[in-house]
C-alpha cells in the first residue's frame, strides 16, 4: 500500500507533504495541549508494535491464503486519532528510510493515505459513532469492520488519484480504480476482522483502554475535526489535486492482481476493456485519462536519436569506471593505513 | 514471517554501516538530507519517456556508494523489496501504450517500453538514494538533522523510541509466534480463534511496557527540560559538497549529458 | 554523599484491583546500609521500592528521605537522590546508544555537556562497559544490558540505590561481576530479590515480607538461616546453606 517515489511528480508529492505536515502539526499541538506527555513513550512503543504485528501471518478461513494487519485502525482505537496519526507517521518514516518501503518524496502521500483516513475519518465518523451507545462484542465488530473497510477504500482511492495526476502510468483511470478498490475491499475485510477480534479481546481484558481513547477528546471534538478538515480541503482543492494513487503495497493483493493480469486471456480482455473504458472516459469528460496531467511529453521527445543512445551507453560506462576507480583508491588507502 | 525477518536484518545492517568514518559519513546530516531530497525531486521531475537524461544521474549513488564504502548487498535487498511494487503496475505500460517510436535491428521499440524503462530507472535511483542516506548518516543523526529543521521534539522523541523498540517488540512477537507454531505445525499463519488473543496480548504487553518506559523516563527527569544530540556546525567541506552536487544536478537537468557525449563521440568517429 | 535516613511510616498501599499490596509498613534504613527485601512472588517487594521513588503514592502513611517527604512536589529532588533500576533493563535503555542512555538523566537535570560527558564516562567505567559507549542497546548481552541500566542511574550520582531483582536472568559470571560491583558501592542499597544467596553475601540486613507485611527485619545472618521462617514466607534456605542435592553433604553449617 506504499507509494514509491518513481510514481509521483514533485507537485503531487509536495502537495501531500504539506497536507500531511499540517495534520501532523495539529496533532502534536493537540497532544501538547492535553499535556499528555505519557503519550510519547506510548506512541513510540506502539509504533514498534505495528512493525512487529506486520510480521505475523493470519490464516484467512476458507481461502487457504494468508493476510496481514496494517494496524492503522487499531492504533486509532487504542491511542485516539491524534496520537494514532503520529504513530503511523513515525512507522512510515522508518519504513521509508530503512526498507525503501515507500519513497521519501512519497512519504507525504503515504502518511496521508494510511494515516489520515483511518484516524480522522473512519475512526471518528464510523468507529466512534457505532460505539457511542456503549461497547459490546457485536458493536465492536461492526465498528471495526466498517471503519477498516472505509478507511482502506478511501486510502486506495487516494492512491489512484495521486498516481493518475502524476501520469507515470499508462493504466487508464477507471481500470486502475476498479482494480485498486476491489483489492482493498478484500484487504479491508480481513483487516476489519482482525482488528475487531483484537479490540474485542482488549475490551474484555482491559476495557478502560478501549473506552478511554474515545473519551480523550474534550467537548467539541466535532469542531476540532472541522478545524483540521476545512483548511485541508481548501489546500488540496487549490493545488488542484485529489490524492495520488498508489499501487497496492500488500504483496498478497498484488500477487493476485499480477497473476490475473498477465494471463493471456486477461490481456485480450484488457484490450477490449480498455476500448470500452476509453469510450466511457471520453464521454465522461470530467475525469479524462492520463493525457490530462501535467508535464506529459510526447513519445517523439523521447530522445531516441543515435547520439542519444550512444551517449547513454558511454555515460553509463564512465559512471561505472568512476566507481571502480574510487573503490580501488579507497582500498589502497585502507591498505596503506593498516 | 520470513519477509519481515529479512527486512529486520536489513534495517540493522544499514544502521551499522552508518558508524563508518568515511568522508561522506562526516558530512553534516542536514546537508545530506537536503542533497538527497533535491536528488529525489530531480529524478522524479524527468519526463515520462526520458531515459538518456537519467543516465548521468547514476553518478550520485555510485559516488556515495564507493566513497562511503557501502556494500552493494543491502542496497540490492532494498531494491528487491521496493521494485516489485513499481514493476507490478509499471508492467502495464508496454501493453497499453503501443505507439512505435523507432525500430532497432528489426525490433519495434514502443513508447510504452520506454516509459516502463524510465520508470524502472527512476525507481532504482530513488530507492538507492534513500538507502544511502540512511547508510551514511544513521537514525540518530537524521533525527538531529530533523531537530535542526524545527521538527517538534515530541515527534522526534517518538520516532527514536519507535526505532529503538522495534527490535524488542519483534523479539516478543516472534517468541509468541514461535510458541504458537510449535503447537500448530500445519498452519500457514495464526488461525482465526487466536487472532484476538494473540495480538491482543501482544498489544497489552506493549502497553504495559510503554507505561514502565514512561516511568523510567520520569525517574531520570524526563519533562524537565529538552536535551538533544548535537551536530557540529557547517564547515567548508559541507558547503563544497552542497554546491558541487547542486551544480551537477542543475547541469544534468538542463543539458542532456548523454546526448552531448554521444554527439562528441559520433562526431569524432565521423 | 549526604547522610539520609529513609523512613517508611505506616505505609499502606492497594493495587487498582483492590488487593492490598502493603499494610502498615514501618521501616527505618540508615545511611550506608545494605538491605535485602525478600519474599515470595507478590509479597510486595517491588511495590515497596516503587513507593520509595514515587512511581506509586501510598494510600496511608508517609515516606521520608532525610527531612524530605516523598510527595508530588518533591519527586524531582527525591529522584535525583535515589537511583532505581527496573527488573527488565530494556525498560531503562530507550535511547539509540548506550552513551545517550547514560547521559539522559544528567542532561535532563540541566547539566552542561562537558559535565555530562565526565559523568557518563565515570559511570560506564564503574560498571566496566566503557568500551560499549557507542553501541546500540539492542546489541548488548543480558549482562551488559544490566550493567548499562545501572550506569544510567549512577550517572545521576545518587546516594541511594534501589534495585528490583538485579541478578534476574544473569549468567553465573555476570552475576558474580554484579555482586562484586555492588560490594564496592558505598551507597545505601535497597535490593528486592529472589536471589537469597546474593542477599546473604551482599546485605547485612534483611527484611522478609509476606502478604504485604513484615515478618522479619534484622541481620541477614539470623534471618537467612531460619528455615522455619523462610518456609512460612514461601521461601527456602539460601542454596549454599542447603545440602548437596546428590549426596546430601552440607558444606556450610553456620554463617
Amino acid at each position: 500500500m506504499h507509494m514509491a517515489d518513481a510514481l509521483i511528480t514533485p507537485l503531487v508529492g509536495g502537495a501531500m507533504y504539506i497536507a500531511a505536515a499540517k495534520v501532523g502539526t495539529d496533532s502534536i499541538n493537540k497532544i501538547k495541549d492535553d499535556m499528555d506527555e505519557t503519550k510519547v513513550p506510548m506512541m513510540g512503543v506502539m509504533g514498534a508494535f505495528v512493525f512487529a504485528v506486520q510480521m505475523i501471518n493470519f490464516t484467512i478461513p476458507g481461502t487457504g491464503s494468508s493476510g496481514h494487519l496494517g494496524g492503522g485502525m487499531l492504533l486509532a482505537a487504542v491511542l485516539g486519532p491524534y496520537a494514532g496519526f503520529l504513530t503511523m507517521a513515525a512507522v512510515l518514516i522508518i519504513q521509508a528510510l530503512f526498507f525503501a518501503d515507500g519513497g521519501l518524496l512519497a512519504l507525504g502521500c503515504n502518511i496521508f493515505n494510511l494515516g489520515f483516513y483511518t484516524c480522522f475519518i473512519a475512526y471518528p465518523l464510523i468507529y466512534k459513532r457505532v460505539l457511542k451507545k456503549g461497547c459490546s462484542t457485536v458493536r465492536i465488530t461492526w465498528a471495526a469492520m466498517l471503519a477498516s473497510i472505509v478507511g482502506l477504500q478511501l486510502g486506495a482511492f487516494s492512491v489512484v488519484v495521486q498516481t493518475m495526476l502524476s501520469g507515470k502510468l499508462e493504466l487508464p483511470f477507471t481500470s486502475f480504480l476498479l482494480m485498486m478498490q476491489s483489492i482493498h475491499l478484500a484487504i479491508g475485510i480481513v483487516e476489519g476482522m482482525i482488528t475487531a477480534a483484537v479490540i474485542s479481546f482488549i475490551w474484555k481484558a482491559r476495557p478502560e483502554l478501549v473506552e478511554s481513547a474515545g473519551a480523550a477528546e474534550p467537548g467539541g471534538s466535532k469542531s476540532s475535526l472541522k478545524r483540521i478538515l476545512l483548511p485541508l480541503l481548501i489546500a488540496t482543492l487549490l493545488i488542484g489535486g485529489i490524492l495520488s494513487w498508489y499501487a497496492s503495497g500488500n504483496p498478497d493483493g498484488l500477487e493476485w492482481s499480477l497473476y490475473n493480469s498477465t494471463g493471456q486471456e486477461e490481456l485480450e480482455q484488457t484490450g477490449e476493456l480498455h476500448k470500452k473504458l476509453s469510450d466511457i472516459q471520453n464521454k465522461l469528460a470530467i475525469l479524462p485519462d492520463y493525457s490530462f496531467k501535467a508535464g506529459i511529453e510526447a513519445p517523439e521527445q523521447a530522445g531516441t536519436s543515435t547520439s542519444g543512445i550512444v551517449g547513454s551507453v558511454i555515460t553509463l560506462l564512465l559512471t561505472v569506471s568512476v566507481g571502480i576507480i574510487i573503490k580501488a583508491f579507497t582500498r589502497k588507502t585502507a591498505k596503506n593505513n593498516t | 514471517m520470513g519477509n519481515m525477518t529479512l527486512v529486520y536484518y536489513k534495517m540493522f545492517i544499514l544502521d551499522e554501516l552508518a558508524e563508518k568514518k568515511t568522508a561522506i559519513h562526516r558530512i553534516n546530516p542536514v546537508i545530506k538530507l537536503a542533497v538527497t531530497l533535491a536528488y529525489l525531486l530531480l529524478v522524479v521531475s524527468y519526463g515520462k519517456y526520458d531515459i538518456s537524461g537519467l543516465i548521468p544521474l547514476f553518478l550520485y549513488p555510485v559516488i556515495i556508494l564507493t566513497v562511503g564504502d557501502i556494500s552493494l548487498g543491502p542496497l540490492l535487498v532494498g531494491l528487491a523489496i521496493a521494485a516489485p511494487l513499481v514493476i507490478g503496475v509499471g508492467v502495464f505500460n508496454p501493453f497499453l501504450d503501443r505507439t512505435i517510436v523507432f525500430t532497432v535491428q528489426g525490433m519495434d521499440i514502443t513508447a510504452g517500453m520506454l516509459s516502463f524503462i524510465s520508470l524502472l530507472i527512476k525507481c532504482v535511483l530513488t530507492v538507492t538514494a534513500a538507502l544511502l542516506l540512511l547508510a551514511t548518516t544513521g537514525m540518530n543523526r537524521i533525527a538531529a538533522a530533523l531537530r535542526r529543521l524545527h521538527v517538534p521534539q515530541i515527534f522526534i522523541m517518538q520516532l527514536l523510541l519507535t526505532y529503538r523498540y522495534i527490535s524488542v517488540l519483534m523479539g516478543e512477537a516472534s517468541r509468541m509466534y514461535n510458541a504458537y507454531t510449535l503447537r500448530a505445525p500445519n498452519q500457514k499463519g495464526i488461525s482465526r480463534n487466536v487472532w484476538g488473543s494473540l495480538i491482543g496480548l501482544l498489544l497489552l504487553r506493549t502497553y504495559d511496557r510503554a507505561i514502565r518506559l514512561y516511568q523510567a523516563m520520569k525517574l531520570r527527569g524526563f519533562g524537565n527540560q529538552y536535551y538533544g544530540v548535537s551536530i557540529d556546525k557547517l564547515n567548508k567541506i559541507d558547503i563544497i559538497y552542497l554546491f558541487a552536487w547542486t551544480a551537477f544536478f542543475l547541469t544534468a537537468k538542463f543539458i542532456n549529458i548523454s546526448t552531448l557525449l554521444g554527439l562528441l563521440v559520433t562526431g569524432v568517429i565521423k | 554523599m549526604s547522610h539520609h535516613i529513609i523512613d517508611f511510616i505506616n505505609i499502606s498501599y492497594s493495587y487498582p484491583d483492590g488487593n492490598k499490596a502493603l499494610e502498615n509498613l514501618n521501616v527505618r534504613i540508615h545511611h550506608g546500609e545494605s538491605v535485602a527485601i525478600v519474599g515470595a512472588n507478590g509479597a510486595g517487594k517491588s511495590t515497596m521500592l516503587k513507593l520509595l521513588v514515587g512511581i506509586f503514592m501510598p494510600e496511608e502513611g508517609e515516606i521520608r528521605l532525610g527531612d524530605m517527604p516523598v510527595t508530588k512536589k518533591t519527586l524531582n529532588m527525591i529522584r535525583q537522590q535515589i537511583g532505581f533500576t527496573f527488573q527488565d533493563p530494556e525498560d531503562q535503555l530507550f535511547n539509540t546508544s548506550v552513551y545517550n542512555d547514560v547521559a539522559f538523566g544528567p542532561r535532563n537535570y540541566g547539566l552542561d555537556e562537558p559535565e555530562v560527558e565526565k559523568r557518563v564516562v565515570r559511570a560506564l567505567q564503574t560498571v566496566g562497559i566503557e568500551h560499549l559507549m557507542h553501541r546500540a542497546p539492542y546489541k548488548l548481552s543480558g549482562g551488559e544490558k544490566r550493567a548499562a541500566s545501572i550506569a544510567t542511574v549512577l550517572s545521576m550520582e545518587p546516594s541511594v540505590l534501589a534495585m528490583d531483582e538485579p541478578t534476574a536472568a544473569l549468567d553465573p559470571s555476570s552475576r558474580r561481576r554484579l555482586i562484586k560491583l555492588l560490594q564496592g558501592f558505598l551507597h545505601t542499597k535497597l535490593i528486592a530479590t529472589h536471589d537469597l544467596d546474593m542477599a546473604l553475601e551482599l546485605c547485612s540486613r534483611t527484611i522478609v515480607l509476606k502478604n504485604g507485611r513484615i515478618e522479619y527485619d534484622g541481620p541477614s545472618a539470623d534471618g537467612m538461616t531460619n528455615s522455619k521462617l523462610l518456609e512460612q514466607c514461601g521461601l527456602e534456605l539460601p542454596l549454599r546453606l542447603q545440602g548437596c542435592p546428590i549426596c546430601g553433604h552440607k558444606q556450610v553449617n553456620k554463617v
